[in-house]
Order: structure tokens, then C-alpha cells, then sequence
């Protein structure tokens, strides 16, 4: 399971650099997301999985039992996709309208304030 | 529990609320603008005070126990760079009154201001490593929307460039947070600088501290990773700009300062050292190089803030105690000078209605005040004395005589010259040449109300310039104080863990 985690977010890290690199804004657009889930998908796996092992504390104890589920990962996850969806609808209404304004999907038609 | 550390954060995020309160009264919304940057002032310097007294301060969020909570932590460093957020948002809040129009208001100016300067402290006072993530964020939206505030083509141009660029390096900062919690199990900064200590070769260890290299390198603006920087600062309102120029970089700036002295210490990870010396002495040089080729007043200053980016990591880079004392002068200068250089241009722009040098001149023989106001700061900035640029860049050259650093004073004291020669263009073209007559047909002053208040802000601020070059010495010693701190993280992590058997 490791394993296929570590090849998927491999791969989301790769796709998301190519989306990135390419000219077309919507694209670039959709690099940005898959590069936020990819992150968040980092996390949640290098805090590690845990399977049947909730974090929970049995009655009358004051420790859990045995080895459990970091919740604090999910909490970070959840922090992390909250802060990632304001920004990318931020970004989306961006290149909305900065093609309304260009009049091109194109990054080269966009090189007036470079220097 | 100290709550005084949480008021610089809270002061901005309830004057924004309050001005999206009176969403629908400019007066109002101006009025809180003004008061708030006052009240967030005054708390900063109160902060400094008691930090300066008792020490660092620490505050666990809800009285959770580090590591285990949100641990705010105000060491002199912070604190210094708290009260100068304090300092540009009061001068940019008095230039606002004068420059942001009813139209700009209506878009959520002031809300936004207000924001971005919470989300700043935020960044400098938090002790977590994850919450800095969160911090950086509440910044950046800010500034997004403060970048485009009014829609036009090169702001979007602009934007697309700048919004990229950090939605990568927080996606990256993210990563390194994400292997470090993996590895270390912890996200208090004071707790994984001890547990990070007691590590050795770790692979992985190696990866998160160039990641975090990387990521704050982005927002600093240094070499290779600055050219978001002058794509994008000059296409913004100026107050926008100087709030910008003065305050973001110098964020990526501190946070380059705290980690990589609590919890990387740049001596034990044997990578950081050259890489870091090798960009302060590039980014330098490749700012002042880019600004030589610019004619344009704003372009010329954002390829300045690279440039002085690379003083700063140098003093970082060095780590000596004089080159950090060196360092830490450098920002509290700089934060001053570049934000009055912004603030000037705008005042330019209003008196003639270009920022263009070759359009614009002879403002001497109209303006011989406002040339003088110019000369200040800008002299400042190439490092004349007796201003406060000729003490820090000499902190910062001296520090790299001691350590036998040669091919970086080099680099230092010729990008120096270059300054000179840069600021000298823009005092010849704007202020001491003649006007071409076919510029002065062409062009029209922007007339506005209050630009009284506008001079207002600048004379503030070329004041402090000057205070800080006569009275070098106390701020000298603040500088010595915050960098004695930094070079010892043992009692960064005692304050906030408590003391350990």
C-alpha cells in the first residue's frame, strides 16, 4: 500500500510540474490543484497508515491501546485542503478574468510587465 | 502567559472586521485604517519593550503545553520586526488617505490592508512550524487580491506570475512540512530544534532544509528564484507597492533567519552554508545588474529589493555574531527605506503623471524639497554615510573581512557602487535634468487631495532614516541583542519547552 501511495503522489508531483510548465493558463490552473493534492496525499501518507487503530482512548484508561492512528496528520490534511480551495478559487476568478482582459489563453501573450 | 504577544496578530484582524463593518462609509473605513495601523503600533512597540526587559515571551494557545499546542513566541528579533510592520503600515495608512479613492475603498481595500498585516505578524510571532504555513497563507491571499485590486491588464499580468510562483512554493513548503512531521513527529519549531539536533545524517533532514531553502528563497526574492519580484511589484497601487516592497520579502527574510538558526542550524547541515553564500552574493549582484537596466522609477526599486535581499542572506549566510548584527540592521534599514522609496515614486507620479525617467525631470528647480526628501533614503540605500545604509552595509562587509570572506565583499562593496550609480540615474533624470518639452506636453499631472498628507508619510519616514544613521548606536545594540539570541537557539527552546532536566 505504502508503495503505491508513494508511486501515485510520484506521479501527481510529475503531472502537476508538466500542467505547471505548459503555456495555457487553464492548465497551469489544473497543475496547481493536482500539485496541492499531492502534497496533502504526501502528508497523510508519511505520518503514516495506520489501519484499525482509530485514536481512541478505551473507558477507564487513561492511554490508548497499543499503537494508534495519528490523528494530528488529519487535522493538518484538513487545515491544508481548506487553505488549498480558497486559494484555487481565487486562482480559478484570476485567470478568468485575466482572459477576459488578454484576450488569449496563452502565458506568452502575457509578457508586458516582464523585464 | 504572556497576551501581550497576541495583540500585533489580533489589533489588524479586528480593525479589517471593523472596516468590513462599515463597508458602505469611506470616512469611516479611513478613519479605522489610520487608528488601527496607530493601535498595532503602539502594541508592537509595547511588545519590544517587554521583550527587550524580561527576555523572550512565550504564549501557549490555549494553555496547551508545547509541543503539544500552538506556541506564540516573541524573541527580540520578532519583536523588532513586529514594530516595524507597525512603523510601514502608519506611513502607508497616512498615504492611503490620500491616494486610494472611493473606488478602491469599494473593492475592500482597507479589509484587505488589514489582513495582510495580521497575517505578517502572524508569520513573525508564531513558534509552529505548520501555523507559519497557515500564517504565510492568510498573507497571501491578501496580497493577491490586493495585487489586482482595480483589474487592469499588466496587474493581471502581473498577478498570474506572482499567484503561481507562491501557490508553488507554498505546495513545496508544504512537502517539507509534510517529510519533517513524517521524520520528527513534531511541528513545535523549539521542540524539532532539539530533536533535529540529536539526529545524525539523516537523508531526509537534508531534503526538508533545501526544500525550506527553496520555499522561502521564493518569497525572499533571492537568486535563482526572484523573477515573480519585478514582474509583478510595480503593477499595483504605490501604496500597495510600498507596503509590499517593505514588508513580504523581508518575511521569507526572518523566517530564513529563525529556521535555519532553531532548528537547522546552518553550521551542522553541511549544504545550506555554501548554497546560502553562493545565493546572497548572486542575488545581489544579479539585482543591481537587472536595476541598471531598467528606466522605469518602480521597476528600478523592485530590482533594488533583490539586490539588498542578498545583504541580508549574507549576513545569514556568514554567521558570524557581527555579520547577524550586521544582518538584522540591514532589515530594520532597509524595511524603512525601500517602503519611503516606493512612497516617493507615487508622489512623483501624482506631480508629473509618469513613471517613466526618460519622460520625467527638472522637479529640482520646482520641487527642491520633495529633491531633498528623494536624496535621503536614496542615498541611504547605496550606503552613504551617515545615513542608516552606511552602518548596515558596513556591519555586513566588515563581518566578511573578519571570516576572510573576500570574493563576497567584492560583490558587496561593487553591487554598493552600483547602487550609487543607480540612484544617482534616477536623482539625474527625475529631479536635476530638464524636462524635454515634448514630455511635458504629453504628460498630465494626476492631481488628488491631501498631498500634504502624502509628504507627510515620506517625511516620516526619511526622518527615521536619518535617526537611525546619527543614533546608530542603540539600534546597533538592539541588533547585537536579537542576534545573540539567534546564535544561542538553546534559550529559544528553554523559553518555549521550559527548562529540561
Amino acid at each position: 500500500m505504502l508503495t503505491l501511495m508513494a508511486i501515485s503522489i510520484g506521479c501527481l508531483y510529475a503531472a502537476a510540474t508538466y500542467m505547471i510548465l505548459r503555456r495555457s493558463i487553464v492548465k497551469l490552473v489544473i497543475g496547481l490543484v493536482l500539485l496541492s493534492n499531492a502534497a496533502n496525499l504526501l502528508i497523510f501518507t508519511v505520518a503514516g497508515m495506520t489501519r484499525k487503530a482509530p485514536p481512541i482512548i478505551p473507558d477507564g484508561m487513561m492511554l490508548p491501546d497499543g499503537p494508534v492512528a495519528d490523528p494530528l496528520a488529519q487535522a493538518l490534511i484538513l487545515t491544508a485542503i481548506v487553505i488549498g480551495f480558497g486559494v484555487l478559487a481565487f486562482a480559478v476568478v484570476l485567470i478568468h478574468r485575466a482572459y477576459e482582459v488578454v484576450q488569449a489563453d496563452d502565458m506568452d501573450q502575457m509578457k508586458d510587465t516582464d523585464t | 502567559m504572556r497576551p501581550e504577544i497576541a495583540l500585533p496578530i489580533l489589533v489588524p484582524l479586528i480593525a479589517g472586521a471593523l472596516s468590513l463593518l462599515c463597508w458602505r462609509s469611506i470616512s469611516a473605513q479611513r478613519a479605522i485604517g489610520v487608528i488601527g495601523s496607530v493601535a498595532m503600533l503602539i502594541a508592537a512597540a509595547v511588545l519590544l519593550h517587554h521583550v527587550w526587559h524580561d527576555g523572550i515571551l512565550v504564549l501557549q494557545l490555549g494553555s496547551w503545553q508545547a509541543p503539544f499546542g500552538i506556541s506564540l513566541v516573541a524573541d527580540l528579533l520578532a519583536a523588532i520586526m513586529v514594530t516595524l510592520t507597525g512603523i510601514v503600515s502608519v506611513c502607508t495608512a497616512l498615504y492611503s488617505l490620500a491616494t486610494i479613492n472611493r473606488e478602491y475603498t469599494h473593492y475592500g481595500y482597507y479589509p484587505l490592508m488589514f489582513l495582510l498585516l495580521s497575517g505578517v505578524n502572524g508569520a513573525f510571532l508564531t513558534g509552529d512550524i505548520f501555523n507559519l504555513y497557515v500564517w504565510f497563507e492568510v498573507m497571501l491571499v491578501a496580497s493577491f487580491a490586493l495585487l489586482i485590486l482595480g483589474g487592469e491588464r499588466k496587474q493581471m499580468e502581473g498577478a498570474i506570475k506572482y499567484v503561481t510562483i507562491n501557490l508553488l512554493s507554498s505546495a513545496l513548503f508544504l512537502t517539507a512540512i509534510g517529510l519533517l512531521y513524517g521524520v520528527m513527529g513534531t511541528l513545535n519549531m523549539a521542540d524539532l530544534g532539539q530533536k533535529v539536533a540529536q539526529v545524525e545524517d539523516n537523508g531526509i533532514l537534508e531534503i526538508v532544509a533545501v526544500l525550506f531553502l527553496i520555499t522561502f528563497g521564493i518569497k525572499a526574492g533571492a537568486f535563482p528564484l526572484f523573477f515573480w519580484l519585478p514582474a509583478s511589484y510595480h503593477t499595483p497601487k504605490v501604496a500597495v507597492s510600498a507596503l509590499f516592497a517593505g514588508l513580504l520579502t523581508k518575511v521569507g527574510v526572518y523566517v530564513m533567519y529563525r529556521v535555519f538558526t532553531v532548528i537547522f542550524p546552518i553550521a551542522n547541515t553541511g549544504i545550506i552554508e555554501p548554497l546560502l553564500l553562493w545565493m546572497a552574493g548572486a542575488t545581489m549582484l544579479v539585482g543591481v545588474l537587472g536595476a541598471a537596466a531598467q528606466f522605469e522609477f518602480r521597476r528600478i526599486l523592485s530590482f533594488h529589493i533583490i539586490s539588498q535581499i542578498g545583504y541580508m542572506l549574507m549576513g545569514l549566510a556568514l554567521l558570524t555574531p557581527l555579520a547577524l548584527i550586521g544582518g538584522i540592521f540591514y532589515i530594520i534599514h532597509h524595511i524603512i527605506v525601500k517602503a519611503n522609496l516606493f512612497l516617493i515614486s507615487g508622489l512623483v507620479f501624482r506631480l508629473k503623471g509618469s513613471h517613466d525617467l526618460a519622460q520625467l525631470g527638472g522637479l529640482y528647480r520646482s520641487h527642491p524639497g520633495l529633491a531633498i526628501l528623494f536624496l535621503i533614503p536614496a542615498l541611504s540605500l547605496a550606503g552613504l554615510p551617515p545615513l542608516s545604509g552606511f552602518f548596515a552595509k558596513f556591519t555586513v562587509i566588515r563581518a566578511g573581512i573578519e571570516v576572510d570572506a573576500w570574493w563576497l565583499v567584492a560583490v558587496a562593496l561593487f553591487v554598493g557602487f552600483l547602487t550609487l550609480y543607480s540612484m544617482i540615474k534616477i536623482w539625474v533624470e527625475v529631479f536635476w535634468k530638464e524636462q524635454t518639452p515634448e514630455a511635458a506636453a504629453a504628460l498630465q499631472p494626476r492631481p488628488g487631495p491631501h498631498t500634504s498628507l502624502m509628504v507627510l508619510s515620506i517625511a516620516l519616514m526619511a526622518a527615521m532614516t536619518v535617526a537611525i544613521g546619527l543614533a546608530a548606536e542603540p539600534v546597533y545594540l538592539l541588533a547585537e541583542a536579537a542576534a545573540l539570541q539567534l546564535l544561542n537557539p538553546q534559550g529559544y527552546i528553554e523559553a518555549v519547552l521550559g527548562v529540561q532536566p
